[in-house]
C-alpha cells in the first residue's frame, strides 16, 4: 500500500507539489485528474525519484518504507513502475535485450534468479501478441522511429514484463487512437491484481471508461482539491476544470 | 546540481586495471638518439644492409622534420634524446617453444588474459605476441605455414622473406611521409609481418598483442601486411600498457597491401594507460597506419575501439587505387579524463568506382577532448566514386569537448559525397527512463554508450567485440555517479 503525506516539491525554487495526501491500497485503481500545470507529472516523476525535483517536505511510504530514500532503481526494484508520458529513446540498444536487462535487474534486486534468453523471448512473446503490438518493435532500438502510439504501447509492454507492485500512467492515453486505447486498457486490466496498485494520470474521462478507477481525484495548484469515485470523472468531462480557478484559486495563491 | 554532472563528476574515479609492471631483465641501451643506437640496433637484429640504409636515410631525413603540431591536441616538448630506444627482455637463445618463455612474461599474459597456450586453439587465434620490442613467442605458424601463409616477427620476416618484405617497405607509408613515421623508420624495433599468398583465405584471425614495459621506453613497432591477389585475411591488433608516472612516446606504423580482389580487415583494440585522472602519465599515441588497394577490387577496412592513451594521433586511411575498390572506418575514440583524441581517417579516391565508408562516434568525458579530423579525395580519374561519411559525437557532461574536422576535395564531377554529423549528450532523460526500469547508472551509461557505438562493435570480430564492450563499461566506470 501507498501513503503519500504532505508532499511538497519544488523545482528552480517554484514549488509544484504544496501538500499531497493520497493512500492507494492494494489492489486499487486511483485516478488523477486535473488543469494543465496542476502537478500531475510532477507527483508521477517524484514518485519514480527523477531528482529534477527537490522534495521539501512530507513522505512517501510504499508497504512502509520510505521510498524518498531510495534511488530510482532501487524503487523500481521495489515495485514502482513509471510509464512516461514522452517514452525516451535509446539509440543502438534493442529493445527486447533493454527490457531483459530490465527485467534481470529487477529480480536481481529481488533476491530472484535471472531469467536466460530463450526463456525471456517465450515470455515476451506472449505479452506481444497480447498487446497486439508488432513484433518486430522488439529487434528495433528502444522506441525510435516508433510512433506516438507504438511507444505508449512499448511502456504498457514493459509494465507487464516487469509486473510492478505499483504501477504509474502518466498520460498514457494522450496521442491513442481508439483502437490502440482499448488494447493499451485492456493491458493494464490483465495486469489489475488485488496485490497490485494502480495511478492513472490522465486528462480524459475516455480512459476511465475502459480502466475503472475505484477512486478519482482531483489535483489542483499542488493540491488534491476533491476526491470522489469513478462518476466524478464524469463530471469532469461535462463542466472542465473551469470551476476550479473560480472556487480554489484564492487558496491556490495563499 | 543535475544527476547528469553529478555522475559525470565521479567518472573521474575509473582505475586502469591493467597497471601492473613485469620485472624481467632487459637489454637496453642508454637513452638518446643517434646513427650509433640505429646502427646498433640494426646490427643486433642482425639485419641486411638495404634495411640499415633505409632506417639511416629515414633518420636524416627525420632530423630536419619539425613535429607536427596542427591536430587539436596540446602537450610539452617531447625529448627525444631522454628515450630509451631499445629494450628487449634478455633471452639466452630464441625460445622454441612456450615452455622456453620466461614464466614471469607468461604470468604478465595471463593477468591479461591473452589466451597464449590453449585457450587459443578453442577460440582459433595466433598469437604473435611482441614483449618491448623483441617477438618472444608466435604460435599456428606451422598451420598457416601449410597455406603458405606468413605470420611473424617483422625482424624474422626480414630475415627469412626479404624478398617479400623490400618491394613493400615503406611503399604505402615512406621513410619520409611524416615526423613520428619517420622516426618509426629510423629506429623500429620490431612488429608483424603477415603475407597471404594468391587466393588464401586465412582461416583463423591473426591477433597481435602489444605491451610497453620497460620503464621510459619508446616503442616504435612496424607492422607490414601484403594480401596477394583474391586472399583474405582479418588481423587484430590488442594493445594494453602499464600505468607509469611518465609519458611514454608509442610511434607505430602499420602498412597493409591489398591486390587485386584481396581483402584486409584490420581490428584494433586500445586501452593503453591513458593517465591518472589529473592527466599524469600515460602513452603519446602518434601511430600512422594506412592502407593501399592496389588491384581491381580489392578492400580494406579499418574497425578500431580505442579508450586508452593520454594522446592519440591517428588516421587510418585507405588509398583506393584500384577501380572498383573499397575502403571502410569504422571507429569508436573514448576519452575521459585529461585524455585528447585527435583522430580519423583519409580516403584516398583514385581509381574508377572506388567506394569508400566512414563510420565514426566520439565519446567525451570528463575534461576530455575527442576531434575527428577526416579527409575525402576524390582525384580527377575517380570516376563515379562514392563517400558516406558519418560522424557522430556523445558528451557525458559539460566540461568535455567534441570537434569534427571533415576535409573533402572532389576533382571529379561524377563523385558522391556524403557526410552526415551528429552530437548529442546522454541525457538526464535516458539515465532516468533507464534507472526507473531498474538498471543502475553505471549499466545504463554502458548501455546506452555500447548503443551508440553499436554500429562499430558489429564489425569487429566476436571475441573482440565482447572484450571491446567490457572496455566500453571499464573505461567509464564511475563515470556516472
Amino acid at each position: 500500500m501507498l501513503e503519500i503525506r504532505n508532499l511538497h516539491a519544488e523545482v528552480n525554487g517554484v514549488e509544484i507539489l504544496r501538500g499531497i495526501d493520497l493512500v492507494v491500497k492494494s489492489g486499487e485503481v486511483h485516478s488523477i485528474m486535473g488543469p494543465n500545470g496542476s502537478g500531475k507529472s510532477t507527483l508521477a516523476q517524484v514518485l519514480a525519484g527523477r531528482t529534477t525535483y527537490a522534495v521539501t517536505q512530507g513522505e512517501v511510504l510504499l508497504d512502509g518504507k520510505n521510498l524518498l530514500e531510495l534511488e530510482p532503481e532501487a524503487r523500481a526494484g521495489e515495485g514502482v513502475f513509471l510509464a512516461f508520458q514522452y517514452p525516451v529513446e535509446i539509440p543502438g540498444v534493442s529493445n527486447s535485450y533493454f527490457l531483459r536487462a530490465a527485467l534481470n535487474a529487477v529480480r536481481r534486486y529481488r533476491g530472484e534468479e535471472e531469467v536466460d534468453a530463450v526463456d525471456f523471448l517465450a515470455l515476451v512473446r506472449a505479452k506481444v501478441a497480447a498487446l497486439e503490438m508488432d513484433p518486430g518493435l522488439l529487434k528495433r532500438p528502444v522506441n525510435e522511429g516508433f510512433s506516438g502510439g507504438e511507444k505508449k504501447r512499448n511502456e504498457i509492454l514493459q509494465m507487464v514484463v516487469l509486473e510492478p507492485r505499483l504501477a504509474i500512467l502518466d498520460e498514457t492515453d494522450s496521442g491513442l487512437d481508439i483502437d490502440a486505447l482499448r488494447i493499451v486498457a485492456n493491458g493494464v486490466n490483465a495486469l489489475r491484481d488485488p496485490r497490485r496498485s494502480f495511478i492513472v494520470v490522465t486528462h480524459y474521462q475516455r480512459l476511465l471508461s475502459h480502466v475503472v478507477p475505484d477512486f478519482v481525484h482531483v489535483l489542483y495548484a499542488g493540491r488534491v482539491v476533491k476526491s470522489g469515485g469513478k462518476e466524478l470523472a464524469l463530471e469532469l468531462e461535462e463542466h472542465g476544470y473551469g470551476w476550479l480557478d473560480q472556487q480554489f484559486a484564492q487558496a491556490a495563491r495563499a | 546540481m543535475t544527476q547528469t554532472t553529478e555522475a559525470l563528476e565521479q567518472l573521474a574515479k575509473a582505475d586502469y586495471k591493467y597497471g601492473f609492471f613485469t620485472e624481467i631483465e632487459a637489454d637496453t641501451v642508454p637513452p638518446g638518439l643517434d646513427e650509433g643506437i640505429i646502427r646498433y640496433i640494426s646490427a643486433k637484429k642482425r639485419e641486411p644492409e638495404w634495411l640499415l640504409d633505409w632506417r639511416l636515410r629515414a633518420f636524416r631525413h627525420w632530423q630536419t622534420m619539425t613535429e607536427p603540431r596542427w591536430a587539436h591536441i596540446t602537450y610539452g616538448p617531447i625529448d627525444y634524446q631522454s628515450i630509451v630506444y631499445y629494450s628487449a627482455p634478455k633471452v639466452g637463445k630464441a625460445p622454441q617453444s612456450l615452455d622456453d618463455v620466461d614464466p614471469e612474461l607468461l604470468r604478465t599474459y595471463d593477468r591479461l588474459g591473452i589466451p597464449l597456450r590453449e585457450r587459443e586453439l578453442l577460440a582459433g587465434v595466433a598469437v604473435d605476441a611482441v614483449f618491448d620490442s623483441v617477438s618472444v613467442a608466435t604460435t599456428f605458424k606451422e598451420k598457416l605455414g601449410e597455406l603458405g601463409i606468413v605470420f611473424c616477427s617483422f625482424s624474422e620476416a626480414v630475415r627469412e622473406h626479404p624478398d617479400l618484405v623490400r618491394p613493400y617497405l615503406g611503399s604505402v607509408v615512406p621513410a619520409g611521409d611524416n615526423y613520428f613515421a619517420a622516426l618509426n623508420a629510423a629506429v623500429f624495433t620490431d612488429g608483424s609481418f603477415v603475407y597471404v599468398p594468391k587466393g588464401v583465405r586465412c582461416p583463423m584471425e591473426l591477433s597481435t598483442y602489444f605491451r610497453i614495459n620497460a620503464a621510459a621506453t619508446g616503442q616504435f613497432e612496424r607492422t607490414l601486411i601484403v594480401a596477394d591477389e583474391g586472399s583474405y585475411v582479418s588481423y587484430l591488433e590488442g594493445c594494453t600498457a602499464p600505468m607509469r608516472d611518465e609519458n611514454q612516446l608509442h610511434a607505430a606504423v602499420v602498412e597493409l597491401v591489398a591486390l587485386e580482389k584481396a581483402q584486409i580487415k584490420y581490428s584494433t583494440v586500445q586501452n593503453w594507460y591513458p593517465g591518472d585522472a589529473e592527466g599524469k602519465g600515460g602513452i603519446y599515441n602518434f601511430v600512422t597506419k594506412r592502407g593501399a588497394c592496389r588491384g581491381a577490387h580489392a578492400k580494406i577496412s579499418w574497425t578500431q575501439v580505442e579508450t586508452g592513451s593520454a594522446i592519440t594521433w591517428k588516421y587510418p586511411s585507405c588509398i583506393l587505387q584500384g577501380d572498383y575498390s573499397i575502403g571502410e572506418f569504422y571507429s569508436v575514440a573514448l576519452t575521459n579524463h585529461l585524455q585528447q583524441a585527435d583522430t580519423g581517417t583519409k580516403m584516398i579516391h583514385i581509381g574508377k568506382h572506388t567506394r569508400s565508408t566512414i563510420i565514426s562516434k566520439g565519446i567525451s568525458a570528463g575534461r576530455a577532448q575527442n576531434t575527428y579530423r577526416g579527409q575525402v579525395r576524390v582525384l580527377k580519374a575517380a570516376e563515379g566514386a562514392r563517400n558516406f561519411t558519418q560522424c557522430d559525437s556523445l558528451l557525458m557532461g559539460d566540461k568535455c569537448g567534441a570537434h569534427t574536422f571533415p576535409y573533402i576535395d572532389v576533382q571529379n564531377a561524377t563523385a558522391q559525397v556524403e557526410h552526415e554529423a551528429s552530437t548529442s549528450k546522454i541525457g538526464e532523460d535516458q539515465l532516468f527512463y533507464c534507472r526507473q526500469r531498474g538498471l543502475s547508472n553505471e549499466d545504463a551509461v554502458s548501455m546506452i554508450v555500447n548503443g551508440f557505438c553499436k554500429q562499430v562493435l558489429a564489425e569487429l570480430p566476436m571475441e573482440f567485440a565482447v572484450e571491446a564492450q567490457k572496455l566500453l563499461g571499464i573505461s567509464l566506470e564511475g563515470s556516472v555517479g
